[in-house]
């Protein structure tokens, strides 16, 4: 359900660029989404087709990138992927990290005509 | 053509969240952001805390929820100040939704102002409301997986309160292991171990929030 604010709130962004550089029709909006927000493709994909009718971003393409969890370990600093019931640190066996990456969510760029 | 955008989608709840925390700390308010899965007991956290500080500080309470007024009409009876926001169906309270509800409270009459999210562990998580705190309440009977099921929320929070702890001796749960996996993604958070049925725990959670009033 949070994929519907996240939807209208990025279609923002795209419409508020798009008429900043006098555009009528966008083409591709480029999305960066990290894996531990939990945003479904599909579903921001569903409310978009939905939202934007009538809009210049009628019918664009949405491209995901999505980005890994990425941790570091506390103890002994190892860099790793956590895996979904595993997060302990495959190098020393440490429970204990840093989130580096995985929390990203923001429009990387839209092509427009 | 392309055009490099890179901005943040939670941009906007982010820039109304400073707003709120701007309008709050003018007026001596502290906000604690309360998350939890449904039925976990924010309700009965923030009312065993009213009870805890009765006489102490000066208490407010938004409640958020999807529909209804139950546990608004819980808290009124303590006889504290509290708002009703319904949601209408979003899973999750938003900055703008706290911005309006500000404006019906008298906030010069409130020291300590409790946010009681919508009972959800995903989208909480996501949107910043301008709050001082946030934690989170999980209780026994839910299991200790869930900070490994839910990496986010546990990773956002300030505290997170196991609740329900009576309940110890008749479900399965590891609260080592599970203090453990909290500790391991949130490196900063307090756990406290307390139970609103029997009022175990209360206390140490009730200081160490005033210890966090005082220090900000």
């Amino acid at each position: 359900m949070h994929e519907l604010a996240i939807t209208k709130s990025m279609l923002d962004i795209v419409l508020e660029e798009a008429e900043k550089a006098g555009s009528k029709e966008v083409g591709k909006i480029n999305l960066v989404i990290g894996e531990m927000t939990g945003f479904v493709a599909d579903s921001v994909q569903f409310y978009f087709d939905f939202l934007s009718k009538g809009t210049p971003a009628e019918g664009a393409t949405l491209s995901f990138t999505t980005v890994p969890i990425k941790a570091r370990c506390r103890s002994c600093g190892e860099p790793f992927e956590p895996k979904e019931l595993d997060w302990n640190c495959p190098n020393c066996g440490g429970n204990s990290l840093d989130i580096i990456s995985g929390k990203e969510l923001f429009v990387e760029s839209i092509e427009v005509e | 053509m392309e055009i490099k955008v890179l901005k943040d989608i939670l941009g906007a709840n982010e820039q109304i969240a400073e707003r709120n925390r701007q309008l709050l700390d003018s007026k001596s308010v502290f906000a604690v952001n309360v998350m939890a899965s449904p039925g976990a007991g924010k309700t009965s956290l923030i009312l065993e805390t009213i009870k805890g500080l009765k006489g102490k500080t000066r208490i407010g309470v938004i409640e958020g929820d999807m529909s209804s007024s139950i546990d608004a009409e819980k808290v009124g009876k303590e006889g504290v100040p509290v708002i009703q926001i319904n949601t209408g169906g979003e899973c999750h309270l938003d900055a703008n939704m706290i911005h309006n509800a500000l404006g019906n409270l008298l906030l010069p009459d409130i020291e300590l102002l409790f946010i009681e999210n919508v009972g959800n562990l995903i989208c909480p998580a996501e949107f910043a409301l301008g709050e001082n705190k946030k934690i989170l309440i999980s209780s026994i009977p839910e299991g200790d997986d869930k900070p490994l099921k839910y990496p986010l929320m546990f990773h956002e929070v300030d505290a997170v309160i196991i609740n329900k702890i009576d309940l110890l001796p008749y479900v399965k749960f590891d609260t080592d292991a599970f203090a453990q996996s909290v500790k391991g993604i949130n490196k900063k958070v307090e756990i406290f171990p307390i139970s609103c049925t029997t009022g175990q725990g209360i206390q140490e959670w009730v200081s160490w929030l005033l210890t966090q009033m005082s220090r900000r």
